[in-house]
């Protein structure tokens, strides 16, 4: 089936096929007779191995000597004669050996292998050097690899010396991806088991950097070594899981709203909180997915706040139990005191041992974040909040803020930015200089030669550079390599165009770092809504549009955000956004979203009331790219169990709508602008309007 | 660049269903219940399934079945999870799946389920994370996947996941196109994507793209038709397809075709077969190529089978 000339076969060719055709029908109906009367008589072993040289791929054929084995083996003048069995079981190796001759890629004869060995009755010495034979000759033969590990294991032979092997095979050819693969596999046995010489890591990795980087330079074109580098690099950047940020802030004096009204308005974003009850998210960002946040591993000391009873959820678009952000929420009670009544709270991962990261490190001990919340005192009268008029995100409705105003408010973000959660000492140093060294060597590289693996790694160890310095607490902005690594990015697109949206959406990560993490930038981006009249929109937005975004990231930095304008960009996913727990007004106009599906990050925003996601790509592809991260029936997660029978949305409705279905029923929107997609049409508005009972506009109309 | 051979491909697919007397055939008369798989899939894209006889198919695939519940790949071969697979989704694609025993179909894949959550082949024990998938595929289909524990099935296919990303045949294996699309593929049924690193493994999956457009199946490998559906099917399914160039990777597998008496081959000017040719066609429907039924990237069926077996309401 692989690589066949395709001419038409000479009479020649055609006449000897068919000869072949008839030998092997012949075998191959003999053969069946015998298995299916289970005759295992010589004459019937011989039809079967002959059948098996000619066609290893043939199954059935060596389930037949399995059981032909079975059964010769238990004959009583077979059974205690160490000798016999052993001839019997040689037989087979020597089937094998002759099958793999014909085709080494047949799995059935490596199984059949296997199972012999697993007998126990044959020696297993021969069996490197028959390997050896046929890794030479096909030095990339995974089933050849994976009976390597097999014959290691069954021969007890050491990691270190396998590791060796790879070594040899990899000076041998720098190209042997399999050897790289099998090293890396290697390698973390031996870290992992902290095998002599084997740790610490930093020696043994720095070593690894060096024969990485001579593959590399040898011959950069060479994909072999790439992802090799990648995974070093990896290990060298994640360390610890660390908490990076939180919602409320570390040290900030929140005050909530609760009459929809923001009274002073010196209030900023960042610290207070319109609010229809008296309940505030709090959301924990660590550094990576973790699992296992509950009341147990995370304690929250406030008074009238009973930390074991509170209940943690996952922020995952995945709906995963395993998330980088976790929410819960605090209930503070009614208070019938005339005055703001002030809490304390202190939010502390003293248990963490118990929360688990995927790469297996725990937390640092002693975190912990403390912020104070201020409560107004009950007032009778309940303001609705959703009674408002239509936002409109025409730029006329924006107008920039008073800069003092937005400076205060944003020194104070960035102040708490820099506030070290963690107060673990991890060293760091071995890991700046191994990156720092890298650094030049690419650097060098570069220089004497244009190549996409040479840039696109500076571009991956410039930003490593930069995570390791934020972690270290020393981080500087002003010294950070985003503009350089904007720069490579630019190139690459250039360089490699079939790769072109790979190195945009790095890119765009990289710009909205560049963006978030300097306060002068991301002061052009805040912009104040006009209209003061509308309580139910905080009037503090950012505005991140026409950016070229095709990706969003740094989401960590922006928590806080309310009011969010993504208009204009090139986004085909929203993931990320789920963090938001604060979004009430979404703008994602004018972008390149293919489908419902691709909204699945909503559904966990509670808060959300007007979104518009008009003029996008919605409808407009036969292939949903989402489908299968949204939770529906098709990926049998919970949320996709579907109970269409007690509302009034009939299920044709659903099976043909099921995307909108899937997304919209969790959602509790008052605004909705859907126009200028390919699926916008009288049907969808009327499941919509169904589905949305607070809905109020639809594509800029009354709907109710 | 050529157009798609739509009656030239439907022609070739239905001379290789019939003739059983060529070479060929013989050396695959074992996997035949795979072939028909790919084949019958193949013309159901091209919008062309009526063009066999329905009932004549389903009561040969019945004869496959044995008494414990699993299909063997033809008339008298062993059962193996590979044809039981294929005679679901066959009955599938004829919306006759009730012509089955579910309960006893279901119960032989289940039985074979490992105490580590993996799968063997059959009661041979060659375990593969291709089982785990085609295990959780078929019960899905079966609507039947409570009968196993999905958690030890994940947990085994993640342990099967590698340092670039991609996973292998059993743990330590190494990383493969195809064996990548089995187990994206059982994650993406069992809602368990979250496992995946989709960025990594996306840029280890963009980059089999080659120079001629054609995707490879490891690194430093030769392109190849079938991994246009390998790899498409796992970078949809982790939304990362943008990341290569569709336009050359659809213009690959039209110059694989043959354009004089149809079906598609590995590469160009190679042999062509039906495995290639569904991989191909199946491919040309994963980028949007028009005319074209949409197949869904993790059930390997038309979008429309797997709606309607799998979501509820049916009209
Ligand atoms: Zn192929």
């Amino acid at each position: 089936m692989h690589g066949r000339p395709r001419k038409a076969p000479t009479l020649e060719e055609q006449e000897a096929f068919s000869v072949k055709a008839s030998k092997l029908r012949s075998l191959q109906s003999q053969f069946l007779q015998f298995h299916h009367a289970k005759i295992y008589t010589k004459e019937a072993l011989d039809v079967s191995a002959k059948l098996l040289e000619s066609n290893p791929e043939y199954y059935t054929a060596w389930n037949y000597r399995k059981l032909a084995v079975q059964h010769n083996l238990n004959l009583p003048e077979v059974e205690n004669n160490e000798e016999t069995v052993k001839s019997i079981l040689d037989e087979e190796l020597r089937l094998v050996e002759n099958a793999l001759r014909r085709n080494f890629k047949s799995y059935g004869a490596w199984h059949h292998r296997k199972w012999v060995l697993s007998k126990g009755h044959s020696s297993t010495d021969k069996e490197l050097l028959l390997l050896g034979k046929f890794q030479k000759a096909d030095s990339r033969n995974f089933h050849a690899w994976n009976y390597r590990r097999f014959v290691t294991t069954l021969k007890n032979i050491p990691n270190e010396k396998e590791l060796e092997y790879t070594t040899d095979m990899i000076y041998d050819n720098f190209s042997n991806y399999s050897a790289w693969h099998n090293r890396s596999v290697l390698l973390s046995h031996l870290l992992k088991e902290k095998a002599k010489g084997y740790s610490p890591k930093d020696n043994v990795f720095t070593e690894e950097y060096e024969f990485v980087r001579h593959a590399l330079f040898t011959d950069p074109d060479d994909q072999s070594g790439w992802f090799y580098h990648l995974w070093l690099l990896d290990q060298t950047v994640k360390l610890e899981t660390l908490l990076v940020s939180s919602w409320p802030p570390h040290g900030c004096n929140l005050s909530l709203s609760t009459d929809g009204s923001f009274g002073d308005c010196s209030l900023s974003p960042f610290t207070s909180l319109q609010t229809n009850t008296r309940t505030l998210p709090l959301i924990l960002y660590f550094s990576e997915a973790v699992e296992n946040i509950c009341s147990s591993t995370v304690v929250i000391e406030c008074e009238n706040i009973a930390s074991n009873e509170l209940v943690w959820r996952s922020l995952s678009g995945d709906g995963a139990g395993s998330a980088q952000a976790w929410l819960t929420y605090l209930n503070f009670p009614e208070e019938h005191a005339h005055s703001e009544k002030a809490y304390q709270v202190k939010v502390s991962l003293a248990h963490s041992r118990g929360i688990f990261s995927s790469t297996g490190v725990h937390h640092g001990d002693s975190s912990h974040i403390e912020f104070s919340v201020s409560v107004p005192p009950h007032r009778s009268e309940h303001v609705d909040l959703n009674n408002e008029g239509k936002i409109s995100w025409s730029d006329e409705s924006f107008c920039t803020h008073d800069t003092q105003f937005l400076e205060s408010a944003l020194i104070n973000l960035f102040h708490l930015e820099r506030t070290k959660i963690d107060e673990t000492v991890v060293d760091y140093q071995w890991n700046i200089t191994t990156i720092n060294n890298e650094i030049s060597h690419y650097r060098e590289l570069l220089s004497t030669m244009n190549c996409k693996i040479g840039k696109l790694t500076l571009a991956r160890l410039l930003i490593a550079h930069d995570t390791l310095m934020s972690y270290t607490g020393t981080s500087h902005r002003n010294v950070s390599h985003h503009a350089e690594v904007l720069q490579l990015y630019d190139d690459l697109k250039k360089m490699d165009p079939a790769h072109l949206h790979y190195y945009q959406d790095e890119y765009s990560i990289v710009l909205l770092k560049q963006t978030i993490s300097n306060q002068e930038l991301l002061l052009k981006h805040c912009r104040k809504y006009r209209d003061p009249s509308s309580p139910r929109i905080n009037n503090f937005c950012l505005r991140l549009n026409n950016l070229s975004l095709s990706r969003i990231g740094s989401m960590e930095q922006l928590l806080w955000v309310q009011v969010l304008d993504l208009s204009h960009n090139q986004l085909k996913t929203l993931e990320g956004l789920e963090v938001m727990q604060l979004l009430s007004c979404l703008n994602v106009s004018y972008n390149k979203l293919c489908s419902f599906t691709a909204l699945e990050p909503l559904k966990l925003l509670r808060s959300l009331k007007v979104l518009d996601i008009s003029y996008n790509e919605i409808g407009a592809h036969s292939i949903d790219t989402r489908r299968y991260l949204c939770s529906s029936p098709l990926n049998h997660r919970s949320g996709g169990d579907w109970k269409t029978e007690e509302s009034e949305i009939h299920c044709v409705e659903v099976a043909d709508n099921w995307e909108a279905y899937a997304i919209f029923k969790d959602l509790n929107l008052i605004q909705l602008d859907l126009k200028g997609n390919a699926v916008s049409d009288e049907k969808i508005q009327s499941l919509l309007i169904k589905l949305l009972p607070s809905l109020k506009w639809l594509d800029g109309e009354s709907c109710r | 660049m050529g157009e798609l051979q739509v009656e030239k491909h439907v022609k070739y697919i239905l001379a290789v269903e019939k003739r059983k007397d060529n070479f060929e055939s013989v050396v695959m008369e074992h996997l035949r219940l795979n072939g028909a798989y790919w084949g019958l899939t193949t013309l159901d894209i091209l919008g062309k399934l009526d063009a066999v006889d329905q009932d004549e198919v389903i009561s040969w695939v019945m004869q496959c079945q044995h008494e414990d519940g699993g299909f063997g790949g033809n008339i008298g071969h062993d059962p193996h999870m590979l044809y039981t697979l294929s005679a679901i989704q066959v009955l599938a694609l004829f919306d006759k799946l009730h012509v089955l025993d579910v309960d006893k179909v279901s119960s032989y894949i289940a039985g074979l389920q490992n105490e580590d959550g993996s799968f063997p082949g059959d009661m041979w024990g060659e375990v593969d994370t291709r089982f785990s998938y085609i295990a959780i595929c078929s019960l899905a289909l079966l609507r039947q996947l409570n009968k196993i524990d999905v958690g030890k099935a994940v947990k085994y296919i993640v342990s099967c996941k590698n340092v670039d990303g991609g996973f292998g045949c059993t743990p330590g294996a190494e990383s493969h196109a195809g064996q990548i699309f089995c187990c994206v593929g059982a994650l993406a049924i069992t809602g368990s994507l979250h496992h995946v690193d989709k960025d990594l493994l996306g840029w280890w999956l963009c980059e089999r793209q080659v120079k001629s457009g054609g995707l490879n199946g490891r690194p430093e490998k030769l392109p190849d038709v079938c991994y246009s559906w390998w790899v498409l099917s796992s970078l949809i399914m982790i939304d990362r397809v943008h990341w290569i160039d569709k336009e050359k990777l659809a213009k690959f597998i039209l110059d694989c075709q043959d354009t004089e008496k149809g079906g598609i081959s590995d590469r160009p000017d190679d042999a062509v077969d039906v495995f290639h040719t569904y991989f191909g066609v199946a491919g040309l429907s994963l980028l949007e190529y028009s005319g074209l039924k949409p197949i869904d990237p993790a059930y390997a069926l038309p979008v429309s089978v797997v709606n309607k077996v799998i979501l509820p309401c049916r009209p």
